[in-house]
């Protein structure tokens, strides 16, 4: 069972109590296993971004149970097992690009003589290699997007978090953004969770998509994607790639008109 | 980097000398309109009540007593001594607001409970609150302008307690949350995401505070009947003022400028900090070159 990253059984969320309560998810099973990439797809409220906090240990179950690498969530945290992506790149406006992706490393108590070695690495990595010194209002937000998960892959985490990682970012840097990262994917053998709510993107990066739904948020299919591993421009016109399109957006049709 | 902040602190210079020259044009039109028009209120243009700028700068330079030092020099020294009263207390009152700022943001509870006193204790005029202060202070055998430095620091760290606050409360919950993934201690999150996100915000406290604790020193100086500063010549002259106005009006003219000199100063730390962290990472470059 060790080749499962995560593995949820009848997994439940609901945010405060009493005639406050809101059921954020309800009854969620989930296996994700090493190496694969699974995005969560849903409408606003379905509860997408509070699954992949529950397994990043932002927040707590309610009900069931949860295990990141056959750990509990809070222990897979303190082994700084994931490494997280925000759709804000949060940076910190005070440190240069490089400074920002050693803070994960001045954390983990890595050497001083070590941390610039793999953030120039990691920067080199996200190409972003000349803009080691500058500091994060001179970038684009494509580039701080880069340099955002440039840090949280520089621990060399078995997971990595992305919660709508790209979505404020324009069409054009988005596709290439999404190059990048099932680049970066291949290179790394890192297993993915990636939250978004564009179905081509869903669809382009995944191993598999899961389609949740709102009211209470669980999961109402799940959708393997045959496509090639290897993923470019050519796959994007792919007929197999409309298809998967289609067959993600009509289960999410279903999935609201059941909600409903 | 030298050269940067000396062209500041010369450019504060000549704006701190702009705005007094701009101050004694209004000062002398008005009394030139008022005095053309015959016109008596708010202020009576007379000399006795509105003494000529001119004649303000000239008192400074003659002795304040019968063949003593010229006034201006007696004034600089008192200035001197108000300015280190205030210093430490500003330093005491900085230290002691940044401390409630970080416990606050550490512990709800120490908020909920501690933060009315000290919203209460700012509501309490300073004027009653000096002269406890300097008869315990005497109690206690406290040197007289420590137990001043007290009453400086009690206008300080208000400013500091709550823009600290404010500051360390400023990271956005990501950021917070992306600490948390990687398991930082409470003391990491403070130094290495608070505290650097809250220094703009300490600084502006900082500069409220160099002001208010000038202030706080003089009117600490006044029940303590401190000789030497600049609380009891400006209680002096203001006595004095049918006699001779313009000195009183020198006095506040020190005074304003003391306060701005501790202004200044601060503000020159705050671009020296920026300048600081920015030249480290220089040197990285240079290194890494």
């Amino acid at each position: 069972m060790t080749d499962l990253v995560v593995e949820a059984r009848g997994m439940g969320k609901t945010f405060g109590s009493g005639v406050e309560a809101t059921e954020a998810l309800r009854g969620i099973d989930l296996d994700i296993a090493s190496g694969d990439f699974v995005s969560l797809i849903g409408p606003s409220g379905c509860g997408k971004s509070t699954l992949l906090r529950l397994i990043g240990d932002l927040v707590s179950p309610t009900v069931g149970s949860l295990t990141v690498n056959g750990k509990e969530p809070g222990r897979a945290r303190l082994d700084r097992d994931y490494g997280i992506v925000f759709q804000s790149a949060t940076l910190l406006d005070w440190r240069t690009v490089e400074k920002n992706v050693e803070l994960p490393l001045e954390i983990m108590d890595f050497s001083p003589e070590e941390r610039p070695a793999r953030a120039r690495e990691m920067l080199d990595l996200v190409q972003l290699g000349g803009f080691a010194e500058h500091y994060p209002w001179q970038l684009s937000g494509g580039m701080q997007q880069r340099v955002a998960i440039a840090r949280a892959l520089a621990f060399r985490p078995s997971l990595l978090l992305m919660d709508e990682p790209f979505g404020a970012l324009d069409e054009m840097t988005r596709e290439l953004m999404q190059q990048e990262v099932l680049r970066l994917w291949e290179e790394t053998d890192t297993s993915v969770v990636f939250v978004t709510h564009s179905i081509p993107e869903a669809v382009f990066l995944s191993t598999r998509v899961v389609v949740m739904s709102p009211r209470p948020g669980r999961i109402s299919r799940e959708i393997a994607v045959d496509l090639p591993r290897r993923r470019d421009d050519d796959t994007r016109e792919s007929a197999r790639y409309f298809e998967l399109i289609t067959e993600v957006r009509e289960a999410l049709r279903k999935g609201e008109r059941e909600g409903a | 980097m030298g050269a940067a902040v000396n062209r500041r602190a010369a450019r504060t210079g000549v704006s701190i000398l702009g705005v007094i020259l701009a101050f004694a044009l209004l000062w002398e039109g008005y009394k030139f309109v008022w005095t053309a028009l015959g016109w008596e209120t708010p202020v009576s243009p007379e000399d006795r009540v509105m003494p000529h700028t001119w004649d303000i700068l000239l008192t400074l330079f003659q002795p304040a007593q019968r063949s003593g030092p010229p006034l201006i020099l007696v004034e600089a020294r008192a200035a001197l001594m108000t300015l280190r009263e205030a210093f430490v207390g500003f330093l005491v009152g900085g230290g002691i607001g940044f401390g409630l700022g970080v416990l606050f943001v550490r512990s709800r509870t120490s908020e909920r409970a501690f933060m009315p006193y000290v919203v209460a204790s700012q509501t309490i005029p300073i004027l009653a609150i000096a002269p406890m202060v300097v008869v315990w202070g005497g109690r206690l055998d406290i040197p007289q302008w420590l137990t001043i430095s007290i009453i400086a620091a009690y206008l300080t760290f208000f400013p500091v307690a709550i823009n600290t606050l404010r500051g360390l409360r400023s990271p956005p919950p990501t950021a917070l949350e992306l600490m948390r993934s990687y398991a930082s201690s409470p003391s990491e999150v403070l130094w290495k995401l608070q505290v650097p996100a809250a220094m703009p915000y300490i600084f502006t406290a900082l500069k409220v505070s160099a002001a208010a604790s000038v202030i706080g020193a003089i009117v600490g100086e006044l029940p303590a009947g401190f000789r030497g500063g600049l609380g009891r010549d400006l209680l002096q002259f203001s006595q004095q003022f049918t006699a001779a106005p313009e000195k009183l009006f020198a006095a506040v003219l020190i005074a304003g400028l003391a306060g701005m000199l501790f202004v200044g100063l601060v503000t020159l730390a705050e671009h020296r900090w920026v300048a600081a962290s920015m030249r480290q990472t220089g040197e990285i470059t240079r290194a890494g070159a």
